[in-house]
C-alpha cells in the first residue's frame, strides 16, 4: 500500500519547531544541505537553538542570525573557503557555545541515538584536548580484558572514549528525490550521514529537488540509493535547487559566487544586513527567483 | 633507497619544492598495502610521486568518496585537475563516502600527512584555534580527524613555512596527539599511536629520540639541500634533537623529477614553497 501523503511547506515545518530544541541538520560542509529549511528558520521568530552537522553555511546562517545558542559539530567549513566566517566570528566573539568533537565522534552520537543505545565507545578523542575542552564527555571502562599479543598478564580493561547519544528533536536533511511518504533517494557519491539524522530524530523533515512516484525511486540510480525510509520521515517538502548555495550533485554544482558573496558579508554589519535584505527577508520562490537573476 | 643518501642527480634544475615532495613520498615508505592519506597539494604530490615510483600497493583516495588503484606509474593522476578529469582519470577501485573513512581509519589501515597550525617537540598538533579555546583569538578549522587519526593510525605532519610560530614548545589545542599524550594514556590505549614524519620547507623530523622519560621527541633528521642547522634552529620554537651523524634530504631521481612534473604540471608546488 502506498503509505501517508506528507507533503508540505517550509513554513509548515518551521511552525512544528519551537525554541530551545535540539536541530541536526544532514549534508556535509557546503554539500547537500536542506538551505530552503535553514531559510525558513531565519525568517522565523525560533530562537534559541542547539544544532548538531557537519557544519557549513547553515551552522554560519544560524550564528550570524542569533537562531543558535549552542553548536555541536565535527567542523564548521564551507569546503571551498576552509573557514565558515560568520560561524568563526560567532566563536571568536563568543556569542555561541560551542562543542567541537572530532568528526568521527559525531557519527557515533547519531548511531547511538539513531539505535536507542546511551553511548557508543571509542578510541577518537582520548587524550586529545577533546576531551579537556568538552568537560561534559565522559569515559567508559571494557568489561572485557584487551590483551597485547604475546603478553600473559590478563590484559587490561580498556578505556574508550564514551560518545553520548546525539538526541535530536527534529533532524532537517536535503536528498535528491523522495515520494510523498518520504521514502527518499540520494544521488552523487555520498550518502554523508542523512539516514542517521533522520533515525535520531523525533520529527524529520525531509525537503527535496523533485517528488516522484514510489514506482520511479528504484531506477534512478540503484538500491543502495534508497537510503531513507518514509518510517523516519515526518514531512516532504518539494524544493527545486533547495540546497543553493551549496552542491547538490549530480543536480548541481556549488555556486562558487554566491557563496564567496555570502562569505563576504562577515566583513560589516552593512555587508550583512544589505544581504540579509536582499536574499533572507524574502520568501523562498522570491530568494530563488533573484538567485535565477544572478545566473543570467 | 634511504631518504639521506645521494641518488644519481637529475640534470634538471630541482627546486626546494621538488625536495619537500621527495622527502614528503619517503614518509610514505614501507607502508605497502595501507590508504595513502596526504591533505594538501605538496603532500598529495609526495604522496601520489611515492604511489608511482617505490610504494606501487599504496591505496589512494580521489579527494572525496572513492579510492583508486591506477594501473600504472603514469595513470597516478596529476594533482588538481578541474572536476570533470579528476572524475575521468580516476580509477575506482573502492566506494569510500565519509562514514566508510572512519571505519577505515578506526581499523588502522591509514597514514594520513595533516598540516598543522603549531607542532611542539612530542609531535602534538593544532589546528583548532590560537589562544584560549573557550574564546580563542582565532578560530581555526576545528579538530576535524585529528584526534581519531592520531590514536588509530599512523600520522606525518606538512608545515611549509617553517617558523617559531609553527614549532611551538606548547601547542595552544592539541588535536593530534603527540608522544607525551599517548605515553600518559598507557601503552594499551596509545597501541595504534605513531607520529612518523614532519616535513616542512626547510627539514625533515621524526620522533627517534627519547626524552629523559623515555618519550619520543622530535629529531631533526635531515636538512634540504642549502639548508643550514642554524637556520633550522632559529626557526624552531620546541626543543628539537639534533643527531651526530645528520644527513642532507635526498634529491629526486630522474624519474621522480619526471613523475613530480607530471603530477604538478602547474607547478602548484611553488606557491607552496617558493625557491629561497
Amino acid at each position: 500500500m502506498p503509505g501517508p501523503d506528507k507533503r508540505c511547506t517550509e513554513d509548515e515545518v518551521v511552525a512544528e519547531l519551537s525554541s530551545g530544541m535540539t536541530i541536526g541538520i544532514g549534508g556535509w560542509g557546503s554539500r547537500r544541505k536542506p538551505m530552503s529549511l535553514i531559510r525558513a528558520i531565519l525568517r522565523s521568530d525560533l530562537t534559541d537553538l542547539t544544532i548538531v552537522s557537519y557544519g557549513g553555511p547553515d551552522v554560519g546562517l544560524l550564528c550570524r542570525s542569533g537562531k543558535a545558542r549552542k553548536v555541536i559539530s565535527g567542523f564548521v567549513s564551507l569546503d571551498s573557503i576552509p573557514l565558515e566566517p560568520h560561524y568563526q566570528a560567532a566563536r571568536q566573539n563568543g556569542t555561541i557555545q560551542a562543542a567541537e568533537w572530532d568528526e568521527g565522534m559525531l557519527l557515533l552520537g547519531l548511531q547511538a541515538a539513531a539505535w536507542r543505545v546511551p553511548f557508543l565507545p571509542t578510541r577518537a578523542g582520548l587524550g586529545s584536548d577533546v576531551m579537556k575542552n568538552m568537560a561534559d564527555l565522559r569515559t567508559v571502562t571494557s568489561p572485557y580484558a584487551t590483551v597485547l599479543p604475546g603478553q600473559n598478564d590478563g590484559g587490561e580493561f580498556e578505556e574508550l572514549l564514551a560518545v553520548p547519544a546525539l538526541e535530536l528533536d527534529a533532524a532537517l536533511v536535503h536528498q535528491n528525490a523522495a515520494d510523498i511518504s518520504g521514502n527518499s533517494v540520494w544521488l552523487g557519491e555520498d550518502p554523508f550521514m542523512d539516514d542517521l539524522f533522520v533515525r535520531a530524530a523525533q520529527r524529520s523533515y525531509v525537503s527535496t529537488e523533485r517528488i516522484l512516484p514510489t514506482t520511479e525511486l528504484a531506477g534512478l540510480g540503484d538500491i543502495a540509493h534508497l537510503k531513507i525510509s518514509r518510517m523516519d520521515v515526518t514531512g516532504v517538502i518539494e524544493a527545486p535547487h533547495g540546497a543553493h548555495f551549496t552542491e547538490c550533485l549530480p543536480d548541481y554544482s556549488r555556486d562558487e559566487a554566491f557563496q564567496k558573496r555570502y562569505a563576504a558579508t562577515a566583513k560589516s554589519d552593512e555587508a550583512w544586513d544589505e544581504f540579509r535584505a536582499e536574499f533572507l527577508d524574502i520568501d523562498e520562490a522570491g530568494y530563488q527567483a533573484k538567485v535565477k537573476e544572478l545566473q543570467v | 633507497m634511504s631518504d639521506v643518501s645521494t641518488p644519481t642527480p637529475s640534470s634538471t634544475a630541482v627546486t626546494r619544492a621538488d625536495i619537500c615532495a621527495v622527502a614528503i613520498a619517503e614518509a610514505f615508505r614501507g607502508d605497502g598495502e595501507r590508504l595513502c592519506n596526504p591533505i594538501g597539494n605538496l603532500p598529495l604530490i609526495g604522496g601520489r610521486l611515492a604511489a608511482a615510483t617505490f610504494e606501487p600497493y599504496l591505496a589512494l583516495t580521489d579527494g572525496f568518496y572513492t579510492l583508486m588503484d591506477p594501473q600504472s606509474p603514469d595513470e597516478v593522476p596529476p594533482i588538481a585537475l578541474p572536476e570533470a578529469e579528476r572524475v575521468a582519470q580516476r580509477t575506482v577501485a573502492h566506494w569510500n563516502p565519509y562514514r566508510e573513512m572512519f571505519g577505515l581509519l578506526w581499523q588502522g589501515k591509514r597514514h594520513v600527512m595533516m598540516g598543522a597550525t603549531q607542532i611542539d617537540q612530542y609531535g602534538n598538533q593544532n589546528i583548532a584555534a590560537i589562544g584560549d579555546w573557550a574564546q580563542p583569538r582565532r578560530q581555526l578549522l576545528g579538530f576535524r580527524g585529528a584526534p581519531g587519526n592520531t590514536i588509530n593510525h599512523t600520522t606525518s605532519y606538512w608545515v611549509p613555512n617553517h617558523s617559531p610560530r609553527v614549532f611551538v614548545p606548547a601547542v595552544d589545542v592539541v588535536c593530534g596527539i603527540g608522544y607525551d599524550r599517548a605515553h600518559a594514556l598507557g601503552p594499551v590505549a596509545s597501541r595504534f599511536h605513531e607520529v612518523r614524519r614532519v616535513v616542512s620547507n626547510l627539514a625533515v623530523f621524526d620522533f627517534e629520540a627519547l626524552d629523559a622519560e623515555g618519550v619520543p621527541t622530535m629529531r631533526l633528521r635531515s636538512l634540504h639541500p642549502g639548508v643550514t642547522l642554524e637556520e633550522v634552529l632559529e626557526a624552531t620554537g620546541c626543543d628539537v634533537v639534533i643527531p651526530g651523524d645528520l644527513g642532507e634530504s635526498r634529491g629526486p631521481t630522474e624519474q621522480e623529477l619526471a613523475q613530480i612534473n607530471r603530477l604538478d604540471p602547474r607547478g602548484l608546488r611553488l606557491n607552496e614553497v617558493p625557491e629561497p
